[in-house]
């Protein structure tokens, strides 16, 4: 078994999460400014420390940067990077999970393999 | 003005007659930081809000800033605002003329704001107090203390009597007024899952003592469930600092508060979780003795 807290993550987490999300669905686009801490702050009634602390996760891995005396911007490129980096997590967050759980379910290596081709297919 | 200093809550202990009702409090309120200040009804929240602002003497200890006791303190009392049930207005001053009598009071009040917030609280200036509704002298009372010109602003149960509408609104007036002008609030409240997020340091009063002291974040870091068969979830969380638990059936879930055993294998049919800030607190001020610290 491995941990999963993910259902009450820290808030800076999810908070990150959310930004990250909104860059790769392009509703913050590459190049333009995101909301300030301040906005976040106030609209989702969440500390403007904590706000800061999730935005300056995205800021370390490349996908926002500051711009002195403006805010925060979406990085030019940040979309690829964020798919790049999902993929690279997809194992972990999404095979590991599966094959754990189809194992405690008895489902046969062969069996997932014609699901996840069917599922493939289907969608 | 100066850099701010925090101000420091020293050994403070209280009694009423004979009971005590505050045990060696030792407090530090940073500048420019939002507490929030968890205890069960009677457990002294307000007695310690009141001891900090000046309102009461203490029993023993000491509160200062930069090395100076706030009591009888005027220079250092100015920069303290403590909003609270009490109501301390002549009954039939009008709200403006009690807004302008706090801007006399401290170091001045932000008049534009007061009458902005009155409008989006529906709050009339004209009004005399004496017939102003129990929300709306909440309402009049957090409107001051939003825009009273104070470094550390005090709130006891800001939002009694609030509802859910003006709740929201006050915590937007209040992120707003930190956002634009960064000062410290330390609120004490019975909706913890509102204000959770707004909090960066908990504290936790219980029995007299201050059990916990710490950042939102490292509190909540700490609260696990682990859920599972009981015999299994019992053999996980031997030794581990068990806070509550609920049974269903064999089903069993320990609230635990601390660390767990990096080392100790978790059973396949255990999965473990972390839990809110208003359970936590729930199982925290149930126990008798509490062991916030391994």
């Amino acid at each position: 078994m491995q941990f999963d807290f993910n259902s009450t993550e820290p808030l800076y987490l999810q908070v990150a999460e959310q930004i990250e999300e909104a860059i790769f669905t392009n509703s913050f686009e590459e190049g333009t400014q995101v909301p300030s801490t301040t906005e976040v702050s106030k609209q989702f009634h969440i500390n403007p420390a904590t706000v800061l602390k999730g935005m300056n996760i995205l800021v370390s891995d490349g996908f926002l940067e500051k711009r002195r005396g403006l805010g925060m911007f979406v990085v030019t490129g940040a979309h690829a990077k964020i798919r790049e980096k999902r993929q690279t997590e997809f194992y972990e967050d999404y095979v590991v999970n599966l094959v754990k759980e189809a194992k405690k379910l008895s489902l046969p290596e062969t069996t997932i393999l014609e699901m996840i081709k069917r599922g493939y297919n289907n969608g | 003005m100066a850099k701010l200093k925090p101000i420091k809550i020293n050994h403070v202990s209280k009694y009423f007659g004979k009971q005590q009702v505050l045990d060696d409090i030792e407090l530090t309120i940073e500048p420019e930081t939002i507490y929030g200040l968890l205890g069960r009804n009677g457990a002294g929240k307000s007695t310690l809000f009141n001891i900090i602002t000046d309102r009461i003497p203490l029993s023993d200890g000491e509160v200062t800033i930069a090395g100076q006791p706030v009591t009888d303190n005027d220079a250092v009392l100015n920069r303290i605002y403590l909003m609270s049930e009490a109501n301390l207005y002549p009954s039939r001053m009008r709200v403006k003329d009690i807004f302008q009598l706090t801007a006399q009071l401290y170091q001045g009040m932000d008049m534009a704001l007061a009458q902005t917030l009155a409008e989006q609280f529906e709050l009339n200036m004209s009004t005399r107090f004496n017939k102003l509704s129990t929300g709306s002298r909440s309402i009049m009372k957090l409107i001051i203390a939003l825009a009273v010109d104070v470094d550390y602003v005090f709130l006891d149960e800001p939002t009694l009597g609030l509802d859910a509408n003006h709740r929201r609104l006050f915590y937007d007036a209040l992120l707003d007024s930190y956002a634009k002008r960064p000062r410290s609030f330390i609120i004490s409240t019975h909706l913890i899952e509102e204000a959770s997020n707004l909090i960066e340091r908990v504290w936790v009063l219980q029995n007299q003592h201050i059990i916990i002291d710490e950042s939102t974040e490292s509190v909540l870091n700490k609260g696990f469930a682990v859920t599972g068969p009981t015999a299994d979830v019992e053999a996980y969380t031997a030794g581990l600092n068990i806070i509550g638990h609920e049974a269903l059936g064999n089903l069993m879930v320990h609230y635990i508060y601390g660390e767990l055993k990096g080392d100790r294998p978790i059973p396949d049919t255990v999965s473990i979780s972390h839990i809110d800030l208003q359970r936590l607190f729930i199982y925290l001020t149930n126990q008798e003795v509490s062991t916030d610290e391994n």
